[in-house]
């Protein structure tokens, strides 16, 4: 599996508030988060982002509020793949239960762009940056995670689990 | 090796005889938790599962308590999901508004959670009970959905930091000063994936109440868990609200840890964290010159009965500023009551405070209190986010409860000593 797409570049601790801020949590419509996604710290966003796109961020994406409503957002906005330096725990959890796939890779957060064009092999963790012609090592999910994501998220893993 | 306190919850729950960092394990659930906004997820999620009964009817809670008293249509949609589900699966821990309070403050009191048991719950603040002595951590709605349905999650076992608490607070320096003083040394991301596990002879001189206004905001450290020691405050604790059997655990007395952290309560002072970081914290005597439009006392953190207490001393004899709005929030109908019969809302009220029914409100952005472009507000909340609390140009100034009622009174951040209290 691979994506592929154009990045949009964020610093430290991007919380679920500005990820999905809370007067929008009236819905739990994934298209509808999809048009809220990021507005309040970057409100062209939903605007700009096209299919396939990627999200790199530097320390503890996803920090704050356990809304799975945050990687339901960015998934429903047509990101390909989150990479961070570090995820907060929950959003990490929540990004595999859902399949949104993320990878940790300090080298690739502090060394992407926005606007770069990056390429990601999910089976090797190699992410290859094509503006800059460099490739990064990203962290492999451990054996466990990748079951559920094989699955396709926890709900079917559980159900092949007791089938 | 020794395992930490939480570890050894972890593995008596996962049945193994020990267990270590880093390990992945499958543990079984004690009590399994969601609101108005995560529970529609996760009844949504489940219809995904082959098997669709719950795992015990007594072991699930939802507690509609966000966007409650149905703040708008869409709202009173999500509640009416959560209602019907409870009601089709029989789930004995459904509160409906008039018995509803905010979901942490709610299910310590009603004793349904005890130490040395395991929780989920789909809210980041699920780690509160760790003031019990039981493990618990927030979810999303997918392993909260799978939770409820299995009576199980899994985790990876967490290794923790050694928070060493001694000495005896101040007066009018509380659990919330103790909080915001060790994020803001380690940071939000400081106890990224970890437990902070509390101990040492300071634990004594803390109330419940700072106890769970501590463990509360763990999460805002990055931390799975933050946990204390059972001792006789909680034992009394427990005696006075559950019929629960708990059970005691102790960390061994080798257990590992990657850090210790010693925090000296003689030597707080009020503290307050500026925007938008629950880690940018100053003591009041730092802060300078902050004028404010709000004050909101509430929230998971700080909406309980000692926090309303502590409010209401300092509003006695006090007014709040004129131009200036004072939202007190009871965290339970128990608590509200509790403060009427104390006499304590006739105060709020006298002051020129407003005084809500139970629900999270301005805390997440959700009613009841939201700020215009430019705002400022103290807040006994726990998150001062870009945009939590209203307009992405609004600020929040997180506080204790003392401080934010001092700062009503003066218009600007303060503390009780400003008031010559
Ligand atoms: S009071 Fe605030 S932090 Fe606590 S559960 Fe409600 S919204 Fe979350």
């Amino acid at each position: 599996m691979k994506a592929l797409g154009k990045v949009f570049k964020y610093g430290d601790n991007v919380d679920t508030d500005v990820i999905i801020p809370a007067r929008y949590l009236n819905s739990s419509d994934p298209a509808e988060l999809a048009t809220h996604c990021m507005e309040d710290i970057d409100k062209d966003f939903a605007k700009n982002v096209q299919k396939g796109d990627i999200i790199v961020a530097t320390k503890n994406f996803g920090c704050g509020s356990s809304r799975e409503h945050a990687p339901i957002s960015i998934k429903a906005s047509g990101v390909s793949c989150v990479i961070a330096e570090t995820f907060a725990r929950i959003f990490y959890r929540n990004a595999i239960n859902i399949g949104l796939p993320i990878i940790e890779c300090k080298e690739a957060a502090e060394n992407i762009d926005a606007g770069d064009s990056v390429e990601i092999d999910f089976d090797s963790g190699i992410i290859y940056n094509k503006t800059k012609g460099e490739s990064y090592q990203g962290q492999a999910f451990p054996e466990f995670m990748q079951k559920i994501i094989k699955a396709e998220g926890l709900m079917n893993y559980i159900n092949s689990k007791n089938a | 090796m020794g395992m930490t306190m939480t570890q050894k919850i972890l593995a008596a729950h996962a049945g193994l005889e020990s267990v270590k960092a880093g390990q992945l394990i499958e543990a079984n659930l004690d009590l399994v938790l969601a609101n108005d906004i995560t529970g529609p997820v996760a009844i949504h999620e489940v219809e995904k599962l082959n098997k669709k009964t719950v795992f015990h009817k007594d072991k699930v809670a939802l507690v509609p308590d966000h966007f409650t008293p149905n703040k708008d249509i869409k709202s009173a949609e999500h509640c009416k999901c959560v209602r019907e589900y409870a009601k089709a699966q029989g789930i004995t821990n459904y509160f409906e508004v008039g018995e509803m309070g905010i979901e942490h403050a709610l299910l310590p009191e009603k004793g349904l959670i005890v130490a040395g048991e395991t929780c989920i719950g789909a809210d980041s603040h699920t780690c509160t009970y760790g003031a019990l002595g039981a493990f618990s951590t927030g979810v999303g709605s997918t392993d909260m959905g799978a939770g409820m349905i299995t009576g199980q999650a899994w985790f990876k076992v967490p290794s923790a930091i050694k928070v060493v608490v001694t000495g005896k607070l101040k007066p009018w320096v509380s659990g919330k000063d103790v909080i915001l003083h060790l994020i803001g040394k380690i940071g939000v991301d400081g106890a990224l994936y970890r437990s902070l596990e509390f101990v040492g002879d300071g634990i004594a001189n803390l109330s419940m109440d700072d106890r769970f206004t501590i463990a509360n905001m763990a999460i805002e450290a990055g931390a799975k868990n933050g946990i204390f020691p059972v001792d006789e405050k909680t034992i009394a604790y427990m005696e006075e609200h559950s019929n629960k059997e708990y059970k005691v655990y102790e960390a061994d007395e080798d257990a590992e840890y990657d850090e210790e952290i010693v925090i000296d309560l003689d030597k707080l002072d009020s503290t307050v964290a500026f925007p938008h970081l629950p880690e940018n914290t100053k003591t009041v005597k730092e802060a300078g010159e902050v004028t404010i439009d709000q004050v909101v006392i509430g929230s998971c953190t700080n909406g309980r009965i000692e926090d309303l207490r502590v409010a209401a001393k300092i509003l006695e004899n006090n007014k709040v500023k004129k131009g200036i709005r004072c939202i007190i929030i009871p965290a339970t109908q128990k608590i509200y009551l509790q403060a009427m019969e104390e006499g304590l809302l006739k105060t709020f009220i006298e002051a020129g405070a407003i005084v809500s029914t139970p629900t999270c409100g301005p805390c997440l952005g959700g009613h009841m209190g939201i700020l215009a472009a430019g705002e400022r507000a103290v807040a006994t909340t726990n998150r001062n986010f870009v945009g939590r609390m209203g307009d992405v140009t609004s600020e929040i100034y997180l506080a204790s409860p003392a401080v934010a009622a001092a700062s009503a009174v003066t218009g600007k951040i303060s503390e009780p000593s400003e008031l010559g209290m």
